[in-house]
């Protein structure tokens, strides 16, 4: 950890700045849309960490309720609290770009639905362990977990049902199979700094989730050995 | 016991406790009616226009109506340490929570037969399309309202504020069951479309949520 930790920092940081390079400098200008378009190199790579972290939440949920270890349950809150992160990343990004491009802040169009009811199942997720109380709180939270993130196919397919009955207010909106190469290359090298930052600020969480725990455990010891102590 | 014995004395007692008190169904109907009232008052609809926003209505009322029971639920096991003693009790868990939930749903259905009138009355309400599948899209709706929300009832009576935190997990885990009740119940009365997809929607939103309640309700309610 001591010694991983500040190379795998620094080299996030290397990557983050060579995206950033690429985002805006390598990448040609989109035609139509003008230099907001290079929104999307930030958008699109935040979406794909957040939906990544919300699956580990996942498997780190079902993997406490069948180990019960410690380090599952702290993976689990760091890997939410990241996902949610991103994911509010990707919500505001998303009217920002979608203003002067579609003339709108905000569509009920699949995508965006499906993006805001994740939203909102994790930020509910995060919200019972804050008010969980005690020793339960990974248990509560794992089961939560599950039903969230078995809830996301459903929501999916029935928002994309509700909306291609309805006319589409807005046709279209991902960048499609004519993405130029060197955009290509933008986007991928940002996805990898995105993904990087993101293993990095879950890495930190993790731990510090870990550090409050054992302080828990210790104030927990200490107040027992000065109850036994008070008894004699 | 077996596990059928046990769901069945258990909603007998429920319902008897019901019965004999009202509590659950007199909050919800009071408050079903109030959000009916208000509803009227905040959009003033024409027939026609009751017909395209009935749907929304009555399912919003009867959510925040099945919000008042489904907290209710564990609550009463709380007195006496009744919840604990089920716990160190060898009957199974399962069985515990298929008759809280059948026990809410009764409650919900009871609620629903007697406020849909008042919708009809309140509302001008004349549906285009066939009324069983109203039916159809009532009970399952319902359970699927109901089942998630006793599981969440039995994790939100852990928590610091108890009243609150139920509907801030039950409601967004609902929004797909509740999208397919409100758009079935549309396209029913005004005869627009067939309610066939959202049907099917929530016959696997409850046949997925029930399998996950039942196989997670004993690590929940063992909690320490």
């Amino acid at each position: 950890m001591k010694k991983t930790f500040p190379i795998f920092a620094i080299a996030t940081l290397g990557l983050l700045s060579y995206a950033l390079y690429q985002a805006l400098v390598v990448a040609p200008t989109e035609v139509t849309m003008g230099n907001v378009q290079r929104i999307f190199y930030y958008h699109l790579p935040s979406a794909w960490v957040a939906f990544a972290m919300f699956f580990v939440n996942f498997l780190a949920s079902i993997w406490y309720l069948a180990k019960r270890t410690a380090g599952s349950d702290a993976l689990a809150l760091a890997s939410a609290e990241v996902g949610v992160v991103f994911c509010t990343i990707v919500l505001l990004t998303g009217p920002i770009w979608a203003r002067p491009v579609w003339g709108i802040w905000w569509t009920w169009d699949a995508r965006l639905t499906s993006t805001l009811v994740l939203w909102l199942i994790y930020v509910a997720y995060l919200m019972l362990r804050r008010f969980a109380s005690g020793g339960q709180t990974p248990v509560l939270a794992a089961a939560l977990a599950i039903f969230g993130f078995v809830d996301v196919p459903i929501v999916y397919l029935s928002i994309r049902f509700f909306r291609t009955q309805h006319p589409q207010p807005v046709i279209g909106g991902g960048p499609g199979s004519g993405l130029d190469p060197r955009m290509w290359t933008a986007v991928l090298w940002n996805l990898a700094a995105f993904a990087a930052y993101g293993s990095l600020l879950v890495w930190t969480r993790y731990h510090m989730a870990m550090v409050e725990r054992q302080v828990e455990e210790a104030h927990a010891q200490r107040a027992l050995e000065s109850d036994e102590g008070a008894d004699q | 016991m077996s596990v059928w014995g046990v769901t069945q004395r258990t909603l007998w007692k429920d319902l008897r406790l019901e019965w004999r008190s009202k509590d659950a169904i007199n909050s919800m109907l009071f408050f079903a009616l109030l959000v009916v009232v208000i509803f009227s008052f905040a959009f003033d609809p024409t027939a026609e226009e009751s017909r395209q926003i009935a749907g929304g209505l009555i399912w919003v009322a009867f959510l925040f109506a099945a919000v008042v029971a489904l907290n209710q639920t564990w609550a009463r096991e709380l007195r006496n340490q009744v919840l604990d003693a089920y716990r160190v009790s060898p009957a199974p868990a399962t069985a515990l929570f298929m008759a809280k939930a059948l026990g809410n749903f009764l409650f919900v259905v009871v609620l629903e037969a007697l406020m849909a009138p008042l919708f009809v009355v309140f509302y001008n309400l004349r549906s285009v399309g066939p009324v069983y599948q109203l039916l159809i899209v009532g009970a399952l709706g319902t359970w699927a309202l109901v089942v998630n929300g006793t599981f969440f009832a039995a994790m939100s009576i852990r928590t610091r504020s108890r009243e609150i935190m139920l509907p801030l997990m039950l409601f967004p885990i609902s929004i797909p069951a509740l999208l397919a009740m409100v758009d079935a119940t549309t396209s029913i009365l005004t005869g627009s479309a067939s309610p066939a997809f959202w049907i099917r929607l929530l016959a696997i939103y409850d046949l997925v949520f029930t399998t996950v309640c039942l196989s997670l309700f004993e690590t929940v309610l063992n909690a320490e």
